[in-house]
């Protein structure tokens, strides 16, 4: 019997790694080396069970989120938090949840309030391990024979999550107390039952209590069979199997992630810089938000000659009255999230590979801030642009390698994530909780072009849902259209998957508000790969007081979306008050019945010069209405005529002209470089540059001399400069 | 796992069928994968210099004499491997409306203030090598640095060709 504390394990195993660098010391995989096929099996039989409660469990939901969309996953740690195996979903929050259970253990939770056989704890608190309040957690020790073997734990996103605003993802918010009800790594039920005040107090902190209940229901379903799975293993393999097998799964899963990087890289150090915009100026509900905010986001890998990974932000812009903080537990289970997508996406996908990959979030930046007391209701804003960074470090690693057909150039932002909540004439409440976001468009890859509205960061199982699925939740707003939104796609020789876009309209309604948020100001992420270029934007549309329903009466046809701004469908075809913005954030507003709203879904990021893109290959993305034959005459450099049958032709000879001329262009226009650095640096020695982007500099060079030496050094500018 | 000239050759070139990339994606990686694609990009180029290790789409770093520069296939060279490459290149920068009009319907560019668009051209073929989205100012990233010396040595276990 194990008479060390988890406190002490844990402590153990830590002192045990940075001793040896290996999990837990293991210095063989001696049930694999000895039996590989019982130990492949087992590993699949556990896999086999955590894939089988998610899909299981999300039939208990009622919300589409996690019902259909399946935004959920579940997860096996070892006693210390480490996970050993993990389901499919939204699996970020597969190492969140390990920060989340290594938090429990460390302030002993073991002696207060007790780890004990049937009890059951929650936490969704970023700050010691999840990303936001509205991606729940639940988690149970599971013992076997009065000895405690291990953690089952789930995670489902929540409709609302009772933060100020209605909705996930809140943007007015300013500070901790506004993002909703937090349940901070808490005791909720012992005895497999869940407290009743715990029920009571939580069905009475959210807007949606039926959904919260039933979303708890589903984690609890799920990893009450996750424990089942396991007692089944015991008895098949016996105890010391398991707990031997345990730890060297995550050993073999940390040893799969250094093989793969000497497999698949080039050693050396990677760089680049994301960015993002939050245009709270003239916006903001609170007077210390009242700031145009742009997020920095540089990255730095380094492969090291035994196939280290070390990953640095330093430089990072800071943290900030805004939703859009991440805490430390939140950038590690994105970067877990990424790894498992790219490098170790078979295998043992757990955290061995998450031990391996070492990472600096530099404390006070928007992506480690260490204050508690700030909002964290919209992490994601900042962290998704900032890992588009990621894909493009580990590509041109790919690249270098030959290993072109593993190379992506980066992903749209699953933004514009339309939110709210208002009353029905009846006088029920509905929420407004869109996921349609998570499928954006993929970035172009090494060898062919993006996936169109399919990929999301978070969820490598993404799904956009049915549009009838969401109105029965979202009743009172109801859609008029999905469809792609022309020259979305991200150019270059290999396009990025299309945006997409779709029409809402708000009808049967007492009362409404809507709000949302994604870039508007900036590329989110940086641009493309090897010449490819950045994804388009999105902006802020929607028509009030229009004339909606008199079209209906009179069967006159209304439209369907805004596929080319300049034409101005959606304007032209619908009298009433119009609001149009490049800033794509907008804070909760009212909306009546009548009114129309306009969701806009990013593109991928493109690869390579998109004049080296085949004609044939243009034309054809002309007729699916991926680009309007004018861009892809500007930018493709391919002309395309209407033949006698309306169908589009490629006109040789102007094509031909099209791409001397492009050429021409960038000959004429360019400078060596010589002179582009002499002109940036005069307009950097007179500040002329926007609040925004000198407010985002000074806080990347307070927060880092490294940085702001790197900065002085490049332009060559004085010790003493300051902006 | 092997695969030959013509696949890899397609492969790169994007014209390999779906089935036939998905199957490489989904299966083992081919060890020789480095080599092979070297050999195929060395037979296309029409210098003479050895390709050491590719780049990018055009850039390779290739050992000249005693040196090892960065090179586009068109012949352009752009100085030792351990600098910047794009303080050898032809820059434009979208930082203007009209600019980033030529790409962008007005309201899905950026705004001008907030970020500008670097492109960054071959002097010899004028080919687009990167982009760079980023405000002003931002000091020009420094995208790869690989280490050669390892990269041969301790990886592929064989010498880094010195001449």
């Amino acid at each position: 019997m194990e008479t060390l504390s988890l406190k002490e394990r844990l402590t153990s195993s830590e002192q045990l790694y940075k001793e040896t660098g290996r999990y837990q010391g293991i210095e063989h995989l001696a049930l694999k080396e000895t039996e590989p096929f019982r130990y492949e099996k087992v590993y699949s039989e556990l896999r086999g069970a955590l894939v089988s409660a998610r899909e299981t469990a999300l039939h208990i939901s009622a919300s589409p989120i996690v019902r259909n969309i399946g935004e959920l996953c579940f997860a096996f740690y070892t006693p210390e938090g480490d996970s050993v195996a993990v389901s499919t979903g939204i699996i970020t929050h597969v190492h969140t949840m390990s920060e989340a259970i290594k938090f429990m253990i460390r302030q002993d939770y073991e002696q207060d309030p007790g780890i004990r056989e049937g009890d059951i704890f929650c936490n969704n608190d970023p700050d010691l391990g999840n990303v936001h309040t509205t991606d729940v957690h639940t988690m149970i020790p599971i013992f076997w024979d009065g000895e405690m073997i291990g953690w089952a734990g789930g995670v489902a996103h929540q409709v609302d999550i009772g933060a100020s605003t209605p909705g996930h993802d809140p943007v007015a918010t300013a500070n901790r107390f506004e993002d909703g009800f937090y349940v901070t790594a808490e005791k909720i039920g012992e005895h497999d039952q869940v407290h009743k005040d715990f029920k009571i107090r939580a069905q009475r902190s959210v807007r949606t209590p039926l959904y919260w209940d039933l979303d708890e229901k589903c984690r609890i379903a799920g990893i009450y069979m996750v424990r089942d799975a396991i007692f089944r293993l015991i008895q098949e393999e016996g105890l010391e199997y398991i707990k031997t097998f345990m730890r060297e799964a995550v050993e073999e899963g940390r040893q799969i992630f250094m093989a793969r990087i000497r497999e698949r890289l080039v050693p050396g150090i990677y760089r680049t810089a994301s960015f993002m915009d939050a245009p709270y100026e003239g916006k903001a509900w609170h007077p210390e938000q009242n700031h145009d905010f742009m997020m920095h986001a540089p990255m730095e890998i380094t492969i090291g000659p035994e196939g280290s990974f070390k990953l640095d932000m330093d430089g990072a812009s800071a943290s900030g009255p805004f939703p859009f903080n991440s805490s430390e537990g939140s950038m590690q289970g994105a970067l877990w999230v990424q790894i498992t997508q790219t490098l170790i996406y078979d295998g043992k996908v757990n955290d061995g590979s998450y031990l391996a990959a070492q990472h600096h979030f530099p404390p006070g930046s928007w992506c480690n801030p260490q204050n508690p007391s700030l909002a964290y209701g919209f992490a994601w804003g900042y962290l998704i642009p900032a890992f588009t960074g990621m894909f493009r470090l580990l590509s041109r690693g790919y690249f270098a390698r030959g290993y072109r057909e593993e190379i992506v150039s980066g992903y749209g932002f699953t933004g514009d994530p339309t939110q709210g909540g208002g009353t029905l004439a009846n006088g029920s409440y509905f929420p407004v909780s869109n996921f349609e976001l998570c499928a954006v468009g993929l970035g172009a890859r090494g060898t062919m072009d993006g996936l169109d509205a399919a990929y999301a960061m978070w969820n490598p199982e993404a799904d956009m849902g049915d549009a009838e699925v969401w109105e029965t939740i979202e009743s009172g707003f109801l859609y008029l259209s999905r469809r792609f939104k022309p020259d979305t796609a991200g150019y270059g020789r290999f396009r990025g998957g299309s945006g997409w876009e779709s029409l809402r309209l708000v009808h049967g309604v007492e009362e409404l508000q809507l709000y949302s948020f994604r870039e508007g100001r900036v590329f989110h992420g940086g641009a493309g790969l090897f010449g490819g270029y950045p994804a388009a934007t999105g902006y802020r549309l929607f028509v009030r007081n229009t004339n909606f329903y008199d079209l209906v009466q009179s069967q006159m046809p209304y439209p369907l979306g805004d596929p080319d701004p300049a034409r101005q469908e959606l304007q032209q075809g619908l009298q009433g008050d119009v609001y149009f913005s490049r800033d794509a954030l907008i804070l909760p507003q009212s909306f009546h019945n009548g009114d129309v709203w306009l969701s806009l879904f990013s593109g991928g990021p493109g690869y390579g010069d998109p004049v080296e893109r085949p004609p044939a290959t243009v034309l054809e993305d002309v007729r699916e209405g991926i680009y309007l034959p004018e861009t892809a005459e500007k930018v493709f450099g391919v002309a395309t005529r209407l033949d006698d049958h309306a169908d589009a032709q490629i006109d040789e000879d102007a094509t031909q002209r099209a791409r001397h001329a492009i050429i021409a262009t960038r000959q004429a226009r360019s400078v060596p470089f010589d002179t582009f650095w002499q002109m940036e640096r005069e307009r950097i020695e007179r500040h002329d540059m926007a609040e925004p982007v000198r407010r985002m500099y000074q806080e990347s060079m307070t927060l880092s001399p490294r940085w702001a030496e790197e900065f002085k050094q490049f332009w060559s500018l004085p010790a003493n400069f300051v902006l | 796992m092997h695969y030959d000239d013509k696949t890899l050759a397609e492969l790169i070139s994007g014209n390999l069928p779906w089935s036939e990339t998905k199957d490489i994606m989904s299966g083992e990686k081919d060890n020789d994968r480095f080599h092979m694609i070297v050999d195929i990009l060395q037979k296309s180029v029409t210098f003479s210099e050895r390709i050491l290790l590719p780049l990018g789409p055009h850039l390779y770093i290739v050992q000249k004499g005693t040196e090892r520069v960065v090179k586009c296939d068109c012949g352009q060279e752009f100085g030792d491997y351990r600098m910047n490459w794009k303080m050898k290149s032809r820059v434009f920068v979208r930082d203007s409306e009209p600019s980033l009009q030529e790409l962008y319907h007005p309201s899905q560019g950026v705004d001008t203030s907030w970020m500008e668009l670097r492109e960054f051209y071959c002097p010899g073929c004028y080919a687009l090598l990167e982009t760079e989205a980023v405000p002003l100012g931002y000091p020009v990233v420094f995208d790869f640095q690989p280490d050669l010396e390892t990269f041969y040595e301790q990886w592929l276990h064989e010498p880094l060709p010195s001449s």
